[in-house]
């Protein structure tokens, strides 16, 4: 597509710049041992904290196929979230997801520890406000100020508002993703529109195939393929899947999990 | 033809054009069964063609092949409560499905995949036939069974719980309850050719099902060679069942509702009972297969449920028979 190598320069650059930025600053006044114990938290987190403020991030962090930042999550030490290793490691904040185990953090209060729970982000307002709460939460609203602003301004180059056709989203036992979600807001901001809006789906639903294919997307965008074997995702080799999109070439991997600014590398897939 | 025949046919054949017309899509009947048959463009006749037939025809297969299965093991072991599903030989299938997907075997050779389920299929009910025999001892049938079966469905779930693949643990309801759901055409090209070289050699079993209902001194008096009727059984029922079960899962109950039903239409003949029971399991499935897309079609409803909703107080109710009047 013409135009799109500049664009994706802005946006490396901007990506660069970004993490450049979190490994500068000093400390503020905020917490000093902060444990993340969520992919996505851990990512902002790293993002943002000062040097040694953060203490351990989750082990998926350090994983390649669900972690863009699994390089850096290397020089930390992980916890597999367990009440009992994070109390250990002595933190004076623990940051969990929405979708960490109820008895875990519950435990972990009754230890003492603060524990903030954040929910994930499933657009990119709530990618800006998650950023924001981080930052507030780390004492580093400078850095989360100035990550927000490259973030805005990876925004503007990646954001398509032209009419690029109709998109589907579909995952392993045949589930599609609508408005609703971060899958969704990624192929508003390339410029698709959603073909679960035919059938009113705006969450993370399970979709027919035979409704898929009637719907016929002019780009299908397919889960990410995990290690191992299993029936569930044999329904994206399914011949009809094939013909009725036959120019697929989209994947979601690693950049569509988590509601952080890795997004823009995802928008910019989809070009 | 026996009227039996006839009726059970075109009953089979009605539940197959109404499987080919069932599907969230909505496509009209006469608009459907165009873009089958002539094809044409657009979305619909993908829908027809790649989703909704093969869908349809291994409803029928797999279908018949358990309704067949299940008469000709009731027809050896001479045992009413006798059915792939129950006593482990489609569970054993399963599990040898579940290692030839999950060592990648069925990923380098396509054909791993029904070839180990047959395995799994031939050793189930080959242990089977071992422990209890032809002389229709129902406990130790039923006891061999749950052995069997339990073992099957704990390998099964040990290798799903295994896998590095977040979505494996999940299937384990799959293999255990079975579903047609979005099956494709090479998944019926997988399965259906050893299926019919199998139903081939059980439907030879016939005659000597017959002749061992005298006893199995008759039926050795009237040429019935022992070893041999049991080897054609235990390889047909393998073939048939083995690869069902890999595209399919395991379904129970078809084998056992269906004969039991057909029965007395075929005056209790073991060799007329299998045309009548694979025709009677294939209508038994289709229907089945039919209510899980009306009753909860959002949800991909297990086929086992509703075979065994409707087969388990049967098979209740045979226990029953036979505590309290020996056997049947």
């Amino acid at each position: 597509m013409r135009g799109s190598v500049p664009v994706s320069d802005q946006i490396r650059g901007g990506l660069a710049a970004i993490l450049l930025a979190s490994l500068a600053a000093p400390a503020g006044a905020g917490p000093q041992r902060v444990v993340s114990m969520n992919l996505c938290t851990d990512q902002i987190a790293m993002l943002l904290a000062a040097p040694g403020q953060l203490i351990s991030v989750s082990d998926l962090a350090r994983d390649p196929r669900m972690s863009p930042m699994a390089e850096q999550a290397a020089a930390y030490p992980v916890n597999h979230g367990r009440a009992e290793e994070i109390y250990l490691m002595r933190p004076d904040l623990v940051i969990a997801g929405q979708y960490a185990p109820g008895p875990t953090v519950a435990m972990l209060r009754r230890l003492g520890l603060r524990v903030e729970v954040l929910p994930p982000a499933e657009s990119i307002d709530a990618i800006r406000g998650e950023i924001a709460h981080m930052g507030r939460l780390l004492g580093r609203q400078r850095a989360a100020e100035a990550l927000l602003a490259r973030f805005d301004q990876g925004l503007g180059a990646a954001r398509h508002d032209r009419d690029r056709g109709r998109a589907a989203l579909y995952y392993a036992n045949g589930f599609t993703s609508g408005r609703d979600t971060l899958a969704g807001a990624i192929i508003e901001a390339a410029g698709y529109d959603n073909i679960a809006a035919d059938y009113g789906i705006t969450d993370t639903t399970a979709l027919p195939l035979e409704l898929l294919v009637m719907s016929r997307p002019d780009r299908l965008i397919t889960g990410a393929r995990w290690p191992g074997r299993s029936r569930s995702e044999a329904i994206l080799d399914h011949p009809a899947l094939a013909s009725v999109a036959p120019r697929t070439a989209g994947v979601t991997d690693r950049d569509w999990i988590c509601g952080t600014p890795f997004i823009l590398r995802a928008i910019e897939a989809l070009e | 033809m026996r009227p039996v025949l006839i009726v059970l046919t075109v009953l089979a054949a009605a539940l197959f054009a109404a499987s080919l017309l069932t599907g969230p899509a909505g496509i009209g009947t006469v608009d459907g069964l165009r873009a089958l048959i002539l094809g044409g463009e657009g979305p619909m006749p993908i829908v027809m063609r790649e989703i909704r037939l093969p869908r349809a025809i291994l409803g029928l297969a797999v279908g018949a092949g358990l309704g067949l299965t299940g008469a000709a093991m009731q027809g050896y072991l001479r045992n009413p409560l006798a059915e792939p599903g129950l006593i482990g030989v489609s569970g054993m299938a399963a599990l040898g499905a579940v290692i030839a997907i999950q060592t990648g075997l069925s990923a380098t050779a396509a054909l791993a995949l029904p070839a180990a389920a047959l395995l799994g299929a031939a050793i189930g009910v080959g242990l089977l036939v071992m422990l209890a025999g032809p002389r229709g001892g129902s406990i130790t049938l039923i006891l061999a069974g749950i052995a069997i079966s339990a073992l099957a469905g704990a390998g099964t779930a040990l290798v799903l719980n295994l896998s590095p693949n977040p979505y494996a643990a999940n299937e384990i309801v799959f293999w255990l309850m079975g579903s047609l759901a979005d099956r494709s055409m090479l998944h019926l090209w997988l399965a259906l050719p050893p299926m019919a070289v199998g139903a081939a050699l059980i439907w030879t079993t016939g005659r000597a099902l017959d002749a061992l209902t005298l006893g199995e001194a008759a039926a050795s008096a009237m040429g019935v060679s022992p070893s041999g009727l049991r080897w054609r059984l235990i390889l047909g029922v393998a073939l048939v069942v083995g690869p069902a079960t890999a595209v399919a899962g395991a379904i129970g109950f078809v084998g056992l509702v269906v004969p039991h039903m057909l029965r007395p239409w075929v005056r209790a003949r073991p060799g007329a009972l299998l045309p009548a029971s694979a025709l009677g399991g294939a209508a038994l499935l289709l229907a089945a297969d039919i209510a899980v897309r009306l009753i909860l079609p959002e949800r991909d409803l297990k086929l086992g449920v509703l075979t065994a909703l409707v087969g388990a107080p049967l098979f209740l109710h045979l226990i029953w028979k036979t505590r309290s009047g020996g056997r049947m």
